[in-house]
């Protein structure tokens, strides 16, 4: 009996742990920026075609910096969720318009010259935000990606909740539902705002 | 993003074409490209994550070989690289985490498996070892076995 019974409980000891890894996305990458500053960058917005913004003008507010773009899929997914909570909350959230014209891969973006990327850039981004509505206090535009990198981007959309000081206190990887922004967000970020 | 990503890595893997295409501009210089591809052997590509930052087509892995690219050619060394990369993207990019406690397990866990296999199998070879030398059989054994043998003779 007990031959048996010693391979059966380690088969199901590695049962149990296959069934916990499966449970985990490996594309949730613990960010290393948690509980560091926010990156500095100036970038230019999008509203305002002479105004830069930088993370230091939010200085004292807790805010949310969001990454998307109008290429990324589940930014779509994810849009309705920002515009219905941008509607009902005071809280800043700016958006980072990471790659919007290179990281569209059907656009040869090595053809363009700065100046006409930074403009398809804003025609594309304001498109976009025309037509599904705009739930950004501001938008910045990453439009070579490198902030993107100082942030660890590395699939768009990605959310980064940034407290008074400027530190960075949480990253969300992938789209934002309204389960998430409700259980893990807000939570935070009413005990931030204390 | 995620779903995007995946077809990108999927559709790259069959695609020599595409392969072509993008390793024929940045050669410029051959021992910074040396360098550059001996450190992104060392990285792990986020977005395909079995990849190689070297080996990945990903266009995460472009901007961040070109990233590495710059920094060489500013005069950084290897480890200024990989720490700007692990600052960025934590340890997790790194085929070889750092030792440290978080990553004693990852480290460890193998010897940990290898030594419970090692005891588990002497201590069934001794068990095997103890059974195999059985005890004699008693004298009442013996007679019965010996009346057992005559009874199928006759």
């Amino acid at each position: 009996m007990k031959r048996f019974l010693i391979p059966l409980a380690a088969f199901f000891v590695l049962v149990i742990f296959l069934a916990i890894g499966l449970t985990r996305d490996p594309h949730d990458v613990p960010s290393p920026l948690k509980d560091k500053p926010a990156p500095a960058f100036t970038l230019p917005q999008l509203a305002a075609a002479d105004k830069n913004f930088s993370p230091a003008d939010m200085v004292g507010k807790v805010w949310l910096l969001n990454v998307w773009s109008s290429w990324c899929v589940s930014c779509r997914a994810e849009h309705p969720v920002l515009v219905a909570f941008a509607n009902q909350s005071k809280l800043p959230l700016v958006g980072l318009s990471y790659k919007e014209v290179r990281g569209d891969s059907d656009i040869d973006a090595g053809k363009l010259s700065a100046d006409d990327e930074l403009r398809l850039t804003r025609r594309r981004a304001s498109a976009w935000l025309a037509e599904r509505g705009n739930p950004y206090t501001t938008v910045a535009l990453d439009v070579d990606g490198r902030v993107g990198i100082d942030y660890g981007v590395y699939g768009v959309p990605e959310t980064y909740v940034i407290d008074k000081t400027g530190m960075i206190r949480m990253k969300h990887t992938g789209p934002i539902t309204s389960e998430s922004l409700k259980k893990q967000i807000l939570p935070l970020v009413a005990e931030l705002s204390k | 993003m995620k779903l995007r990503s995946l077809l990108v890595c999927c559709a790259l893997m069959f695609t020599g074409a595409a392969m072509a295409k993008e390793a024929a501009p940045m050669a410029a210089d051959v021992e910074v490209e040396k360098r550059m591809v001996a450190i992104s052997e060392e990285l792990r590509c986020l977005v395909c994550q079995n990849e190689s930052l070297a080996g990945s087509h990903a266009e995460l892995a472009q901007d961040l070989r070109r990233e590495i690219r710059k920094m060489i050619g500013e005069g950084k060394t290897d480890k200024e690289i990989l720490d700007f990369m692990v600052a960025r993207y934590g340890d997790f990019v790194r085929y070889r985490p750092p030792m440290k406690p978080t990553t004693w397990l990852l480290w460890g866990g193998p010897f940990l498996l290898m030594a419970g296999g090692i005891a588990a199998l002497i201590a069934f070879l001794r068990r095997r070892a103890k059974e195999a030398a059985a005890p004699e059989l008693s004298e009442e054994e013996h007679r019965r076995a010996a009346a057992l043998l005559d009874q199928s003779n006759s």
